[in-house]
Protein backbone atom coordinates (compact mmCIF):
# COMPACT_ATOMS: atom_id res chain seq x y z
CA UNK A 1 0.00 0.00 0.00
CA UNK A 2 1.50 3.32 -0.94
CA UNK A 3 2.08 6.11 1.54
CA UNK A 4 -0.52 8.45 -0.02
CA UNK A 5 -3.24 5.91 0.49
CA UNK A 6 -2.18 5.23 4.06
CA UNK A 7 -2.41 8.97 4.61
CA UNK A 8 -6.04 8.86 3.45
CA UNK A 9 -7.01 5.56 5.00
CA UNK A 10 -5.41 5.94 8.42
CA UNK A 11 -6.07 3.27 11.03
CA UNK A 12 -8.42 5.48 12.97
CA UNK A 13 -10.53 6.01 9.84
CA UNK A 14 -10.60 2.30 9.07
CA UNK A 15 -11.55 1.63 12.68
CA UNK A 16 -14.48 4.07 12.61
CA UNK A 17 -15.57 2.61 9.27
CA UNK A 18 -15.54 -0.91 10.68
CA UNK A 19 -17.09 0.04 14.00
CA UNK A 20 -19.06 3.25 13.54
CA UNK A 21 -19.97 4.99 16.80
CA UNK A 22 -23.50 6.23 17.40
CA UNK A 23 -24.85 4.59 14.32
CA UNK A 24 -28.57 4.06 14.21
CA UNK A 25 -31.84 5.83 14.52
CA UNK A 26 -32.45 8.11 17.49
CA UNK A 27 -36.13 7.84 18.26
CA UNK A 28 -37.77 10.99 19.51
CA UNK A 29 -34.85 13.15 18.41
CA UNK A 30 -35.46 16.88 18.55
CA UNK A 31 -33.73 17.66 15.33
CA UNK A 32 -32.89 15.63 12.27
CA UNK A 33 -31.86 16.13 8.67
CA UNK A 34 -31.16 14.01 5.63
CA UNK A 35 -28.14 14.42 3.43
CA UNK A 36 -27.74 13.05 -0.03
CA UNK A 37 -24.89 12.97 -2.51
CA UNK A 38 -26.56 12.72 -5.93
CA UNK A 39 -23.26 11.95 -7.62
CA UNK A 40 -22.78 8.66 -5.84
CA UNK A 41 -26.15 7.93 -4.27
CA UNK A 42 -24.79 8.01 -0.72
CA UNK A 43 -27.19 9.18 1.94
CA UNK A 44 -27.03 9.93 5.64
CA UNK A 45 -29.54 10.94 8.27
CA UNK A 46 -28.36 12.80 11.36
CA UNK A 47 -30.41 12.79 14.58
CA UNK A 48 -29.83 15.20 17.44
CA UNK A 49 -31.24 15.39 20.95
CA UNK A 50 -30.81 18.73 22.66
CA UNK A 51 -31.29 20.09 26.14
CA UNK A 52 -30.90 23.77 26.90
CA UNK A 53 -29.10 24.44 23.64
CA UNK A 54 -26.70 21.60 24.28
CA UNK A 55 -26.33 18.47 22.14
CA UNK A 56 -27.03 15.62 24.52
CA UNK A 57 -27.18 12.82 21.97
CA UNK A 58 -26.33 12.52 18.32
CA UNK A 59 -26.57 9.59 15.94
CA UNK A 60 -26.47 8.87 12.23
CA UNK A 61 -27.59 6.23 9.81
CA UNK A 62 -27.15 5.74 6.11
CA UNK A 63 -24.94 4.25 3.48
CA UNK A 64 -21.60 5.54 2.43
CA UNK A 65 -17.95 4.87 1.85
CA UNK A 66 -15.26 4.54 4.51
CA UNK A 67 -14.51 8.25 4.40
CA UNK A 68 -18.11 9.31 4.85
CA UNK A 69 -18.85 6.66 7.49
CA UNK A 70 -15.73 7.49 9.52
CA UNK A 71 -16.42 11.20 9.16
CA UNK A 72 -19.98 10.74 10.45
CA UNK A 73 -18.87 8.49 13.28
CA UNK A 74 -16.14 10.87 14.45
CA UNK A 75 -18.48 13.80 14.04
CA UNK A 76 -20.94 12.33 16.52
CA UNK A 77 -18.18 12.04 19.11
CA UNK A 78 -16.96 15.56 18.40
CA UNK A 79 -20.27 17.35 18.87
CA UNK A 80 -21.72 15.28 21.70
CA UNK A 81 -22.11 17.45 24.80
CA UNK A 82 -21.29 20.64 22.92
CA UNK A 83 -23.55 23.68 22.81
CA UNK A 84 -25.26 24.34 19.48
CA UNK A 85 -22.93 27.21 18.72
CA UNK A 86 -19.86 25.15 19.63
CA UNK A 87 -21.09 22.40 17.30
CA UNK A 88 -21.54 24.95 14.54
CA UNK A 89 -18.01 26.17 15.13
CA UNK A 90 -16.61 22.63 14.82
CA UNK A 91 -18.59 22.23 11.58
CA UNK A 92 -17.02 25.38 10.15
CA UNK A 93 -13.53 24.43 11.24
CA UNK A 94 -13.88 20.93 9.76
CA UNK A 95 -15.18 22.43 6.56
CA UNK A 96 -12.20 24.74 6.25
CA UNK A 97 -9.74 21.94 7.09
CA UNK A 98 -10.87 19.70 4.21
CA UNK A 99 -11.25 22.47 1.67
CA UNK A 100 -8.33 24.80 2.42
CA UNK A 101 -5.66 25.03 -0.23
CA UNK A 102 -1.93 25.44 0.23
CA UNK A 103 0.02 23.94 3.10
CA UNK A 104 -2.00 22.03 5.66
CA UNK A 105 -2.77 24.13 8.73
CA UNK A 106 -2.96 22.64 12.20
CA UNK A 107 -6.48 22.26 13.60
CA UNK A 108 -5.87 21.23 17.18
CA UNK A 109 -9.51 21.97 18.13
CA UNK A 110 -10.62 19.16 15.87
CA UNK A 111 -8.71 16.45 17.73
CA UNK A 112 -9.00 13.07 16.03
CA UNK A 113 -10.88 14.63 13.16
CA UNK A 114 -7.55 15.95 11.90
CA UNK A 115 -6.89 12.53 10.37
CA UNK A 116 -9.50 13.39 7.74
CA UNK A 117 -7.37 16.27 6.46
CA UNK A 118 -5.80 13.84 3.98
CA UNK A 119 -9.01 13.92 1.95
CA UNK A 120 -7.90 17.33 0.63
CA UNK A 121 -5.63 15.48 -1.77
CA UNK A 122 -8.61 13.67 -3.32
CA UNK A 123 -10.94 16.38 -4.63
CA UNK A 124 -13.70 13.98 -5.65
CA UNK A 125 -13.76 12.51 -2.16
CA UNK A 126 -14.08 15.75 -0.20
CA UNK A 127 -17.85 15.58 -0.46
CA UNK A 128 -17.75 12.12 1.08
CA UNK A 129 -16.18 13.64 4.18
CA UNK A 130 -18.40 16.71 4.30
CA UNK A 131 -21.80 15.13 3.62
CA UNK A 132 -22.43 14.15 7.28
CA UNK A 133 -21.32 17.60 8.40
CA UNK A 134 -23.60 19.47 6.02
CA UNK A 135 -26.37 17.24 7.26
CA UNK A 136 -25.47 18.03 10.87
CA UNK A 137 -25.48 21.70 10.02
CA UNK A 138 -28.94 21.36 8.46
CA UNK A 139 -30.19 19.57 11.57
CA UNK A 140 -28.73 22.24 13.85
CA UNK A 141 -30.26 25.05 11.83
CA UNK A 142 -33.75 23.68 11.45
CA UNK A 143 -33.66 20.32 9.67
CA UNK A 144 -34.66 19.40 6.19
CA UNK A 145 -32.67 17.96 3.38
CA UNK A 146 -29.26 18.79 2.03
CA UNK A 147 -27.48 17.81 -1.12
CA UNK A 148 -23.79 18.09 -1.76
CA UNK A 149 -24.11 18.96 -5.41
CA UNK B 1 -8.91 -6.59 -48.01
CA UNK B 2 -9.56 -10.29 -48.29
CA UNK B 3 -12.63 -11.82 -46.74
CA UNK B 4 -10.46 -14.04 -44.60
CA UNK B 5 -8.37 -11.23 -43.16
CA UNK B 6 -7.90 -11.73 -39.46
CA UNK B 7 -8.64 -8.81 -37.21
CA UNK B 8 -5.58 -8.00 -35.11
CA UNK B 9 -6.96 -6.31 -32.04
CA UNK B 10 -3.81 -6.80 -29.99
CA UNK B 11 -1.90 -4.59 -32.40
CA UNK B 12 -4.82 -2.14 -32.53
CA UNK B 13 -4.08 -1.07 -28.96
CA UNK B 14 -1.17 0.98 -30.29
CA UNK B 15 -3.66 3.04 -32.31
CA UNK B 16 -4.83 4.70 -29.06
CA UNK B 17 -2.15 7.13 -27.88
CA UNK B 18 -3.67 7.76 -24.45
CA UNK B 19 -3.26 4.09 -23.53
CA UNK B 20 0.51 4.61 -23.46
CA UNK B 21 0.28 7.34 -20.81
CA UNK B 22 0.53 7.12 -17.03
CA UNK B 23 -1.94 7.86 -14.24
CA UNK B 24 -0.68 8.56 -10.71
CA UNK B 25 2.76 7.33 -11.71
CA UNK B 26 1.57 3.99 -13.07
CA UNK B 27 0.79 2.88 -16.61
CA UNK B 28 -2.83 3.80 -17.30
CA UNK B 29 -5.20 0.84 -17.04
CA UNK B 30 -8.37 2.21 -18.55
CA UNK B 31 -11.38 0.12 -17.55
CA UNK B 32 -14.06 2.80 -17.69
CA UNK B 33 -15.00 2.25 -21.31
CA UNK B 34 -18.72 2.16 -20.60
CA UNK B 35 -18.42 5.80 -19.50
CA UNK B 36 -16.47 6.83 -22.57
CA UNK B 37 -14.06 5.16 -24.95
CA UNK B 38 -10.61 6.34 -25.88
CA UNK B 39 -9.95 7.70 -29.37
CA UNK B 40 -7.75 6.17 -32.04
CA UNK B 41 -5.10 8.22 -33.81
CA UNK B 42 -7.14 7.98 -37.02
CA UNK B 43 -9.94 10.00 -35.40
CA UNK B 44 -7.52 12.52 -33.89
CA UNK B 45 -5.87 12.97 -37.30
CA UNK B 46 -9.16 13.57 -39.06
CA UNK B 47 -10.18 16.16 -36.45
CA UNK B 48 -6.82 17.88 -36.73
CA UNK B 49 -7.07 17.92 -40.51
CA UNK B 50 -10.61 19.26 -40.39
CA UNK B 51 -9.80 22.18 -38.07
CA UNK B 52 -6.64 23.06 -39.97
CA UNK B 53 -7.83 22.71 -43.53
CA UNK B 54 -11.62 22.39 -43.85
CA UNK B 55 -13.31 24.33 -41.08
CA UNK B 56 -16.40 26.15 -42.34
CA UNK B 57 -20.13 26.00 -41.79
CA UNK B 58 -22.07 23.41 -43.74
CA UNK B 59 -25.01 23.53 -46.12
CA UNK B 60 -24.96 27.27 -46.67
CA UNK B 61 -21.66 28.58 -47.98
CA UNK B 62 -20.93 28.70 -51.68
CA UNK B 63 -17.27 28.90 -50.98
CA UNK B 64 -14.54 26.31 -51.22
CA UNK B 65 -14.14 25.50 -47.53
CA UNK B 66 -17.86 25.21 -46.92
CA UNK B 67 -18.12 22.76 -49.77
CA UNK B 68 -15.30 20.65 -48.35
CA UNK B 69 -16.86 20.64 -44.88
CA UNK B 70 -20.31 19.85 -46.30
CA UNK B 71 -18.94 17.02 -48.39
CA UNK B 72 -17.25 15.35 -45.42
CA UNK B 73 -20.18 16.04 -43.09
CA UNK B 74 -22.64 14.41 -45.48
CA UNK B 75 -20.23 11.56 -46.14
CA UNK B 76 -20.02 10.90 -42.41
CA UNK B 77 -23.81 10.67 -42.21
CA UNK B 78 -23.73 8.10 -44.98
CA UNK B 79 -21.11 6.15 -43.01
CA UNK B 80 -23.39 6.20 -39.96
CA UNK B 81 -26.24 4.93 -42.14
CA UNK B 82 -24.03 2.00 -43.10
CA UNK B 83 -23.04 1.49 -39.45
CA UNK B 84 -26.71 1.11 -38.49
CA UNK B 85 -27.83 -0.49 -41.76
CA UNK B 86 -30.57 2.12 -41.98
CA UNK B 87 -32.32 2.18 -45.34
CA UNK B 88 -31.76 5.92 -45.81
CA UNK B 89 -29.41 8.51 -44.37
CA UNK B 90 -32.52 10.69 -43.90
CA UNK B 91 -33.28 8.43 -40.96
CA UNK B 92 -29.97 9.36 -39.32
CA UNK B 93 -30.37 12.42 -37.10
CA UNK B 94 -27.31 14.02 -35.53
CA UNK B 95 -27.85 14.94 -31.87
CA UNK B 96 -25.52 16.03 -29.12
CA UNK B 97 -25.78 12.65 -27.45
CA UNK B 98 -27.90 9.62 -26.76
CA UNK B 99 -29.75 11.59 -24.09
CA UNK B 100 -30.81 14.27 -26.54
CA UNK B 101 -32.08 11.66 -28.97
CA UNK B 102 -34.39 10.21 -26.33
CA UNK B 103 -35.54 13.67 -25.24
CA UNK B 104 -36.23 14.52 -28.86
CA UNK B 105 -38.52 11.52 -29.32
CA UNK B 106 -40.24 11.98 -25.95
CA UNK B 107 -40.70 15.70 -26.59
CA UNK B 108 -42.18 15.23 -30.05
CA UNK B 109 -44.55 12.52 -28.82
CA UNK B 110 -46.26 15.10 -26.59
CA UNK B 111 -48.05 16.01 -29.80
CA UNK B 112 -48.99 19.28 -31.43
CA UNK B 113 -52.42 20.55 -32.55
CA UNK B 114 -50.78 21.35 -35.88
CA UNK B 115 -49.98 17.65 -36.34
CA UNK B 116 -53.31 15.91 -35.67
CA UNK B 117 -52.31 12.75 -37.53
CA UNK B 118 -48.94 12.25 -35.83
CA UNK B 119 -48.39 9.53 -33.24
CA UNK B 120 -48.61 10.91 -29.73
CA UNK B 121 -48.72 9.91 -26.10
CA UNK B 122 -51.62 11.34 -24.15
CA UNK B 123 -53.64 11.09 -20.98
CA UNK B 124 -53.99 7.57 -19.62
CA UNK B 125 -51.40 6.12 -22.01
CA UNK B 126 -48.64 3.92 -20.64
CA UNK B 127 -44.92 4.00 -21.26
CA UNK B 128 -43.09 0.77 -20.36
CA UNK B 129 -39.42 0.97 -19.40
CA UNK B 130 -37.22 -1.77 -18.01
CA UNK B 131 -36.03 -1.47 -14.42
CA UNK B 132 -32.43 -1.49 -15.66
CA UNK B 133 -32.74 1.68 -17.77
CA UNK B 134 -30.19 4.46 -17.48
CA UNK B 135 -31.70 7.67 -16.11
CA UNK B 136 -31.52 9.07 -19.64
CA UNK B 137 -34.16 6.56 -20.73
CA UNK B 138 -36.35 7.19 -17.67
CA UNK B 139 -36.43 10.89 -16.94
CA UNK B 140 -37.42 12.16 -20.44
CA UNK B 141 -40.42 9.82 -20.29
CA UNK B 142 -41.33 10.98 -16.80
CA UNK B 143 -41.24 14.58 -18.00
CA UNK B 144 -43.47 13.63 -20.94
CA UNK B 145 -45.81 11.65 -18.67
CA UNK B 146 -46.20 14.61 -16.32
CA UNK B 147 -46.87 16.90 -19.22
CA UNK B 148 -49.60 14.83 -20.86
CA UNK B 149 -50.99 12.75 -17.99
CA UNK B 150 -49.47 9.44 -19.08
CA UNK B 151 -47.99 6.78 -16.78
CA UNK B 152 -44.47 5.31 -16.74
CA UNK B 153 -44.43 1.65 -15.66
CA UNK B 154 -41.23 -0.28 -14.90
CA UNK B 155 -40.85 -3.76 -16.40
CA UNK B 156 -39.47 -5.99 -13.63
CA UNK B 157 -36.15 -7.82 -13.83
CA UNK B 158 -34.85 -11.00 -12.23
CA UNK B 159 -32.20 -11.14 -9.52
CA UNK B 160 -29.65 -12.13 -12.16
CA UNK B 161 -30.40 -8.97 -14.11
CA UNK B 162 -32.66 -10.20 -16.90
CA UNK B 163 -35.91 -8.62 -18.05
CA UNK B 164 -38.92 -10.62 -16.88
CA UNK B 165 -40.49 -11.31 -20.26
CA UNK B 166 -43.59 -12.91 -18.77
CA UNK B 167 -44.28 -9.77 -16.79
CA UNK B 168 -43.59 -7.70 -19.91
CA UNK B 169 -46.09 -9.70 -21.94
CA UNK B 170 -48.76 -9.26 -19.34
CA UNK B 171 -48.07 -5.50 -19.01
CA UNK B 172 -48.53 -5.14 -22.76
CA UNK B 173 -52.07 -6.49 -22.39
CA UNK B 174 -53.33 -3.38 -20.60
CA UNK B 175 -54.37 -1.97 -23.95
CA UNK B 176 -52.90 1.40 -23.04
CA UNK B 177 -49.21 0.90 -23.85
CA UNK B 178 -48.06 3.46 -26.41
CA UNK B 179 -44.30 3.28 -25.97
CA UNK B 180 -41.72 0.72 -24.87
CA UNK B 181 -38.20 1.95 -24.08
CA UNK B 182 -35.46 -0.65 -23.56
CA UNK B 183 -31.73 -0.47 -23.17
CA UNK B 184 -30.01 -2.75 -25.69
CA UNK B 185 -27.04 -3.49 -23.40
CA UNK B 186 -27.22 -2.53 -19.73
CA UNK B 187 -24.49 -0.11 -18.68
CA UNK B 188 -24.51 -1.46 -15.12
CA UNK B 189 -24.96 -5.17 -15.61
CA UNK B 190 -23.81 -5.89 -19.16
CA UNK B 191 -27.07 -7.72 -19.83
CA UNK B 192 -27.87 -7.92 -23.54
CA UNK B 193 -31.63 -7.62 -23.77
CA UNK B 194 -33.76 -9.58 -26.27
CA UNK B 195 -34.75 -6.37 -28.01
CA UNK B 196 -35.86 -7.89 -31.29
CA UNK B 197 -38.39 -10.07 -29.52
CA UNK B 198 -39.47 -7.21 -27.25
CA UNK B 199 -39.92 -4.85 -30.20
CA UNK B 200 -42.05 -7.42 -32.02
CA UNK B 201 -44.23 -7.93 -28.94
CA UNK B 202 -44.68 -4.18 -28.55
CA UNK B 203 -45.63 -3.81 -32.19
CA UNK B 204 -48.27 -6.51 -31.79
CA UNK B 205 -50.16 -4.18 -29.45
CA UNK B 206 -49.47 -1.11 -31.56
CA UNK B 207 -46.87 0.42 -29.25
CA UNK B 208 -43.86 2.36 -30.48
CA UNK B 209 -40.38 1.27 -29.43
CA UNK B 210 -37.17 3.08 -28.59
CA UNK B 211 -33.95 1.17 -28.04
CA UNK B 212 -31.17 2.90 -26.11
CA UNK B 213 -28.09 1.64 -27.92
CA UNK B 214 -25.52 3.62 -25.91
CA UNK B 215 -23.65 0.51 -24.74
CA UNK B 216 -24.35 -1.60 -27.82
CA UNK B 217 -22.92 0.69 -30.48
CA UNK B 218 -19.27 0.35 -29.41
CA UNK B 219 -19.33 -3.44 -29.13
CA UNK B 220 -21.66 -5.13 -31.58
CA UNK B 221 -22.94 -4.90 -35.12
CA UNK B 222 -26.28 -3.11 -35.20
CA UNK B 223 -28.90 -3.62 -37.85
CA UNK B 224 -31.84 -1.31 -37.25
CA UNK B 225 -33.87 -2.88 -40.04
CA UNK B 226 -33.50 -6.30 -38.47
CA UNK B 227 -34.27 -5.04 -34.95
CA UNK B 228 -37.24 -3.12 -36.41
CA UNK B 229 -37.33 -0.63 -33.51
CA UNK B 230 -39.02 2.65 -34.35
CA UNK B 231 -36.20 4.62 -32.75
CA UNK B 232 -32.63 3.68 -31.87
CA UNK B 233 -30.15 5.99 -30.17
CA UNK B 234 -26.34 6.02 -30.07
CA UNK B 235 -23.82 7.70 -27.80
CA UNK B 236 -20.93 8.27 -30.16
CA UNK B 237 -18.19 9.23 -27.71
CA UNK B 238 -18.48 5.63 -26.57
CA UNK B 239 -17.85 4.54 -30.19
CA UNK B 240 -14.32 6.02 -30.27
CA UNK B 241 -15.65 9.36 -31.61
CA UNK B 242 -15.55 12.80 -29.92
CA UNK B 243 -17.93 13.86 -27.14
CA UNK B 244 -21.00 15.91 -28.03
CA UNK B 245 -22.10 13.57 -30.79
CA UNK B 246 -25.13 11.31 -30.70
CA UNK B 247 -27.27 9.67 -33.30
CA UNK B 248 -30.99 9.20 -33.34
CA UNK B 249 -32.22 6.68 -35.85
CA UNK B 250 -35.93 6.87 -36.54
CA UNK B 251 -38.15 5.25 -39.11
CA UNK B 252 -38.69 7.76 -41.85
CA UNK B 253 -42.50 7.55 -41.79
CA UNK B 254 -42.47 8.46 -38.08
CA UNK B 255 -39.89 11.23 -38.31
CA UNK B 256 -41.81 12.68 -41.25
CA UNK B 257 -45.08 12.58 -39.30
CA UNK B 258 -43.89 13.92 -35.94
CA UNK B 259 -43.81 17.65 -35.17
CA UNK B 260 -40.46 19.44 -35.15
CA UNK B 261 -38.30 19.57 -32.01
CA UNK B 262 -35.95 22.54 -31.80
CA UNK B 263 -36.67 25.46 -34.08
CA UNK B 264 -34.00 27.53 -35.75
CA UNK B 265 -31.81 27.81 -38.76
CA UNK B 266 -31.28 24.88 -41.11
CA UNK B 267 -34.47 23.07 -40.03
CA UNK B 268 -36.81 25.27 -42.09
CA UNK B 269 -38.02 25.32 -45.64
CA UNK B 270 -39.45 28.84 -45.62
CA UNK B 271 -40.04 31.25 -42.75
CA UNK B 272 -42.64 33.97 -42.51
CA UNK B 273 -44.54 35.42 -39.59
CA UNK B 274 -47.71 33.98 -41.07
CA UNK B 275 -46.50 30.44 -41.67
CA UNK B 276 -43.19 28.61 -41.43
CA UNK B 277 -42.63 25.34 -43.21
CA UNK B 278 -40.01 22.83 -42.28
CA UNK B 279 -37.12 21.20 -44.06
CA UNK B 280 -37.11 17.57 -45.11
CA UNK B 281 -35.29 14.97 -43.04
CA UNK B 282 -32.74 14.92 -41.58
CA UNK B 283 -32.49 18.74 -41.47
CA UNK B 284 -35.96 18.98 -39.86
CA UNK B 285 -34.44 17.73 -36.61
CA UNK B 286 -31.08 19.50 -36.81
CA UNK B 287 -31.70 23.14 -35.96
CA UNK B 288 -28.66 25.37 -35.82
CA UNK B 289 -25.08 24.72 -36.77
CA UNK B 290 -24.44 21.05 -36.07
CA UNK B 291 -21.38 19.54 -34.44
CA UNK B 292 -19.62 19.37 -37.78
CA UNK B 293 -16.21 18.26 -36.55
CA UNK B 294 -17.84 15.75 -34.22
CA UNK B 295 -19.85 14.19 -37.01
CA UNK B 296 -16.79 13.96 -39.23
CA UNK B 297 -14.91 12.45 -36.27
CA UNK B 298 -17.68 9.88 -35.91
CA UNK B 299 -17.35 8.99 -39.57
CA UNK B 300 -13.62 8.52 -39.00
CA UNK B 301 -14.24 6.32 -35.96
CA UNK B 302 -16.54 4.05 -37.98
CA UNK B 303 -14.02 4.03 -40.84
CA UNK B 304 -11.42 2.96 -38.28
CA UNK B 305 -13.57 0.00 -37.21
CA UNK B 306 -14.13 -0.86 -40.85
CA UNK B 307 -10.37 -0.74 -41.42
CA UNK B 308 -9.89 -3.22 -38.55
CA UNK B 309 -12.19 -5.54 -40.49
CA UNK B 310 -10.08 -5.16 -43.62
CA UNK B 311 -11.94 -2.65 -45.80
CA UNK B 312 -11.33 1.01 -46.60
CA UNK B 313 -13.50 4.06 -47.33
CA UNK B 314 -12.96 3.23 -51.00
CA UNK B 315 -14.46 -0.25 -50.68
CA UNK B 316 -18.05 -0.85 -51.72
CA UNK B 317 -20.82 -0.46 -49.16
CA UNK B 318 -21.28 -4.21 -49.04
CA UNK B 319 -17.57 -4.75 -48.40
CA UNK B 320 -17.53 -2.08 -45.70
CA UNK B 321 -20.55 -3.54 -43.94
CA UNK B 322 -18.96 -7.01 -44.06
CA UNK B 323 -15.71 -5.61 -42.70
CA UNK B 324 -17.63 -3.93 -39.88
CA UNK B 325 -19.23 -7.28 -39.13
CA UNK B 326 -15.80 -8.96 -38.99
CA UNK B 327 -14.44 -6.22 -36.74
CA UNK B 328 -17.36 -6.51 -34.33
CA UNK B 329 -17.14 -10.31 -34.29
CA UNK B 330 -13.54 -9.98 -33.17
CA UNK B 331 -14.30 -7.12 -30.77
CA UNK B 332 -17.17 -9.05 -29.19
CA UNK B 333 -15.08 -12.18 -28.78
CA UNK B 334 -12.11 -10.37 -27.25
CA UNK B 335 -14.23 -8.32 -24.86
CA UNK B 336 -16.04 -11.46 -23.80
CA UNK B 337 -12.75 -13.20 -23.03
CA UNK B 338 -11.50 -10.19 -21.07
CA UNK B 339 -14.76 -10.03 -19.12
CA UNK B 340 -14.72 -13.77 -18.44
CA UNK B 341 -11.09 -13.63 -17.26
CA UNK B 342 -11.88 -10.69 -14.99
CA UNK B 343 -14.92 -12.49 -13.62
CA UNK B 344 -12.86 -15.59 -12.80
CA UNK B 345 -10.05 -13.63 -11.20
CA UNK B 346 -12.34 -11.38 -9.17
CA UNK B 347 -14.49 -14.23 -7.88
CA UNK B 348 -11.36 -15.68 -6.23
CA UNK B 349 -11.35 -12.69 -3.90
CA UNK B 350 -13.20 -13.40 -0.63
CA UNK B 351 -16.21 -11.17 -0.03
CA UNK B 352 -16.49 -10.10 -3.66
CA UNK B 353 -19.88 -10.34 -5.31
CA UNK B 354 -20.66 -9.73 -8.97
CA UNK B 355 -23.87 -7.97 -9.85
CA UNK B 356 -25.33 -9.00 -13.19
CA UNK B 357 -24.69 -12.62 -14.06
CA UNK B 358 -26.81 -13.19 -17.14
CA UNK B 359 -25.18 -15.55 -19.66
CA UNK B 360 -23.96 -13.86 -22.83
CA UNK B 361 -23.56 -10.49 -21.19
CA UNK B 362 -21.33 -7.76 -22.60
CA UNK B 363 -17.88 -6.76 -21.33
CA UNK B 364 -19.00 -5.18 -18.08
CA UNK B 365 -18.22 -6.47 -14.59
CA UNK B 366 -20.05 -4.75 -11.74
CA UNK B 367 -18.99 -5.83 -8.29
CA UNK B 368 -19.16 -5.07 -4.62
CA UNK B 369 -16.93 -6.03 -1.70
CA UNK B 370 -18.24 -6.93 1.72
CA UNK B 371 -15.48 -4.88 3.35
CA UNK B 372 -15.18 -1.77 1.19
CA UNK B 373 -17.54 0.68 -0.46
CA UNK B 374 -17.21 1.10 -4.26
CA UNK B 375 -15.83 4.63 -3.83
CA UNK B 376 -13.04 3.38 -1.66
CA UNK B 377 -12.31 0.67 -4.23
CA UNK B 378 -12.26 3.32 -6.95
CA UNK B 379 -9.87 5.61 -5.07
CA UNK B 380 -7.48 2.81 -4.16
CA UNK B 381 -7.39 1.40 -7.71
CA UNK B 382 -6.86 4.91 -9.06
CA UNK B 383 -3.69 5.20 -7.00
CA UNK B 384 -2.36 2.30 -9.10
CA UNK B 385 -3.40 3.94 -12.35
CA UNK B 386 -6.51 1.79 -12.75
CA UNK B 387 -9.61 3.69 -13.89
CA UNK B 388 -12.95 2.15 -13.01
CA UNK B 389 -16.34 3.64 -12.25
CA UNK B 390 -17.89 3.60 -8.79
CA UNK B 391 -21.41 4.67 -8.00
CA UNK B 392 -24.96 4.06 -9.12
CA UNK B 393 -24.09 4.36 -12.83
CA UNK B 394 -27.12 6.60 -13.42
CA UNK B 395 -29.34 3.59 -12.64
CA UNK B 396 -30.78 4.37 -9.22
CA UNK B 397 -33.97 2.30 -9.71
CA UNK B 398 -31.83 -0.68 -10.74
CA UNK B 399 -29.56 -0.28 -7.71
CA UNK B 400 -32.60 -0.19 -5.44
CA UNK B 401 -33.99 -3.29 -7.11
CA UNK B 402 -30.71 -5.14 -6.58
CA UNK B 403 -30.43 -3.96 -3.01
CA UNK B 404 -27.12 -2.14 -3.41
CA UNK B 405 -26.41 1.57 -3.08
CA UNK B 406 -23.56 1.48 -5.54
CA UNK B 407 -21.20 -0.88 -7.35
CA UNK B 408 -17.68 -0.75 -8.70
CA UNK B 409 -17.67 -1.33 -12.45
CA UNK B 410 -14.89 -2.42 -14.76
CA UNK B 411 -15.91 -2.10 -18.40
CA UNK B 412 -13.76 -3.43 -21.21
CA UNK B 413 -12.94 -2.38 -24.72
CA UNK B 414 -11.15 -4.44 -27.32
CA UNK B 415 -7.90 -2.57 -26.67
CA UNK B 416 -7.69 -3.81 -23.08
CA UNK B 417 -5.30 -6.64 -22.24
CA UNK B 418 -5.27 -9.70 -20.04
CA UNK B 419 -2.38 -8.15 -18.14
CA UNK B 420 -4.73 -5.30 -17.25
CA UNK B 421 -7.22 -7.84 -15.95
CA UNK B 422 -4.46 -9.06 -13.60
CA UNK B 423 -3.71 -5.50 -12.49
CA UNK B 424 -7.39 -5.04 -11.70
CA UNK B 425 -7.59 -8.21 -9.64
CA UNK B 426 -4.35 -7.39 -7.79
CA UNK B 427 -5.68 -3.90 -7.10
CA UNK B 428 -8.91 -5.24 -5.65
CA UNK B 429 -6.89 -7.67 -3.52
CA UNK B 430 -5.00 -4.69 -2.10
CA UNK B 431 -8.33 -3.08 -1.21
CA UNK B 432 -9.41 -6.15 0.74
CA UNK B 433 -6.05 -6.24 2.54
CA UNK B 434 -6.41 -2.62 3.60
CA UNK B 435 -9.96 -3.06 4.76
CA UNK B 436 -9.58 -6.53 6.31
Amino acid sequence: MNADLRELYQDIILDHNRHPRNRGRLDGSHRQAEGHNPLCGDNVTVYIQTENDRVTQVAFEGQGCAISTASASMMTLAVQGKTLSEAEKIFREFQSMVTETGDAQPHPDLGDLEVLAGVREYPVRIKCATLPWHTLHAALTGGGEVSTE
Amino acid sequence: MSQTATVDLVRARADFPILATEANGHPLVYLDNAATSQKPQAVLDVLDHFWKTENANVHRGVHYLSQLATRDFDRARETVRLFLNASSSREVILTKGCTEGINLVAGCLAGSPAYPGAPKIGEGDEILLSTMEHHSNIVPWQILAQRVGATVRPIPITDEGEIDLEAYRSMLKSGRVKMVGIVHVSNSLGTVNPIKEMVALAHEVGALTLIDGAQAGPHRLIDVQDIDADFYTLSCHKIYAPTGVGILYGKRSLLDALPPYHGGGDMIHTVSFEKTTYAALPAKYEAGTPNIAGMIGLGAAIDYLISLGGASPLSTDAERRQALGRAFDAVGEREHLLMAAATDRLLEIPGLRITGTVPGKAGIVSFTLASAHPHDIGTILDQSGIAIRAGHHCCMPLMRRLGVSATARASFAFYNTFEEVDFLAQGVERVTELFS
